[in-house]
């Protein structure tokens, strides 16, 4: 297991370290922004985790909710699964919003506009900053249940603040792909974009697998530390155990 | 049921209308202070001063909406009762719904007089807007109001809960608002919206409901 995560963290080291070569010295610079464009293939894999860990994180809290009664131990590992992708996807996030900014102060000359686009994320920003409060503000059984509920909440949003920012006003450069016709990008730009979201992919498993794993420590010392205060020869027990959490 | 012993229970004591109806008035004043509106700008920031003022007043009211049935028990004896949970949900959100409109109604006037208004667009549009707006606020702030019930300091979670999946109704509901006060824009699109938040939102919460409300077993 840690020869696997040492491989998998040098692959995920020489693959992003490849990715910013490609980026900025084998691929052209574009055509009407110059250098300035190379910031994309930062952005668009930062969206992609975001997409990817949010969903997943939804996956995650409704099989929660569905396995709480019947496989309870299956059920913690979902709820260690949502944490960890709802972190990442809140990172992700970070990161779409700050190279979004960087690249808006060289082009617009502005760090920030209330743009359908830049609205919209930063209201599922919050969101999902409001779910990881909730996380925090309470414990155990009932926090889990009541968290992967405001998951679902959350994620019934976002096509609502979607639409209603989209009404509201628009600004944002249109998207670069599936855009329809006369959007994508060249073909010898690809390489970086490629690079950089498999990198960028790699290094979030990394970090989430990290953080499922502090996860689920966190549970069974939960557990034991439970399983010690009902055990039959409490109160010597209870007293170390109490001692222990002072320690 | 519900609705009864509530609204009983808020008439005799008025705590929550009184309290709202001087924090939304507070919060109209400061705002016209604030900014010193003329009479053009009045139409713009209105309907986002009186929407807001609404959430804010509401908002202190909610976290009191499950208090009473926390003490002695009271939630505990609902849990059991072989009523669906989900009615025991729109009770409150119903109750709580009439408390709000009748704090907007009392307000409603005094703001016209504070800012100076004249609407410009169908002024009885508002009657769709604010109680589509009011039980997107109510509707949801019950549900939270329920969900943070058990955290640690409630009243610091509710709102912010609350607030961030409550902005694309916040936004409808000052859109719609100040396509009426103006009369530039036609305010239909968003009160479909309101009205759409409000369907998925309540059907979320009525199947919802049941886990938040027994979340402890």
């Amino acid at each position: 297991m840690k020869l696997l995560r040492t491989l998998w963290l040098c692959a995920t080291l020489l693959i992003l370290a490849n990715g910013l070569r490609v980026a900025l010295f084998v691929v052209p610079a574009d055509a009407a922004q110059g250098d300035l464009s190379r910031i994309f293939y930062y952005h668009l894999p930062a969206w992609i985790g975001t997409s990817v860990f949010f969903a997943l994180n939804l996956a995650a809290s409704i099989s929660y909710l569905v396995l709480r009664n019947r496989k309870p131990a299956w059920a913690l590992h979902a709820d260690a699964v949502a944490v960890a992708a709802a972190e990442l996807g809140v990172v992700f996030c970070t990161v779409g919003l700050v190279t979004g900014s960087l690249w808006g102060r060289a082009a617009w000359g502005i760090w920030w506009t209330w743009d359908e686009r830049l609205t919209s994320t930063l209201i599922l920003w919050l969101i999902y900053i409001a779910y990881l409060l909730l996380r925090s503000f309470a414990e155990g059984a009932s926090m889990r249940t009541l968290a992967a509920v405001m998951a679902i909440f959350g994620y019934l949003d976002v096509p609502l603040v979607y639409m209603s920012t989209r009404w509201w006003r628009t600004q944002h450069p249109g998207p670069v792909f599936f855009g329809g016709p006369g959007t994508g990008m060249d073909a010898s730009m690809l390489p970086a974009l490629r690079w950089n979201i498999t990198g960028w992919l790699m290094w979030g498993l990394f970090v989430a697998a990290l953080r499922y794993q502090s996860m689920r420590r966190a549970q069974r010392s939960h557990d034991q530390r439970t399983e010690a205060l009902l055990a039959p020869r409490a109160p010597r027990h209870v007293a170390t155990v109490l001692e222990g959490d002072r320690a | 049921m519900q609705i009864g012993k509530d609204l009983r229970l808020e008439w005799r004591s008025k705590d929550a209308i009184n309290a709202m109806l001087f924090l939304a008035l507070l919060v109209v004043v400061l705002f016209s202070l604030a900014f010193d509106p003329t009479r053009a700008e009045a139409r713009q920031i209105a309907g986002g001063v009186l929407c807001v003022a609404i959430l804010f007043a509401a908002t202190s009211a909610l976290n009191q909406a499950w208090s009473r049935e926390l003490r002695g028990g009271v939630l505990d004896a609902q849990r059991m009762s072989p009523s669906p949970p989900s009615a025991l949900l729109l009770g409150k959100v119903v109750a709580n719904f009439l408390v709000v409109s009748s704090v907007e109604l009392v307000l409603a006037p005094l703001f016209t007089i504070f800012y100076n208004l004249d609407p410009k667009g169908n002024a009885w549009l508002l009657l769709a807007v604010l109680p589509l707006g009011t039980w997107a606020l109510v509707g949801n702030g019950v549900f939270f109001a329920a969900l943070s019930m058990r955290a640690r300091s409630r009243e610091l979670l509710l709102p912010l809960l609350l607030f961030p999946i409550f902005i694309p109704a916040l936004l409808a509901m000052t859109s719609a608002a100040g396509a009426v006060f103006t009369g530039e824009s036609d305010p239909v699109l968003w009160i479909r919206l309101l009205a759409g938040y409000d369907v998925i939102f309540t059907t979320a919460a009525v199947l919802l409901f049941g886990l938040v409300l027994n979340s402890e077993g």
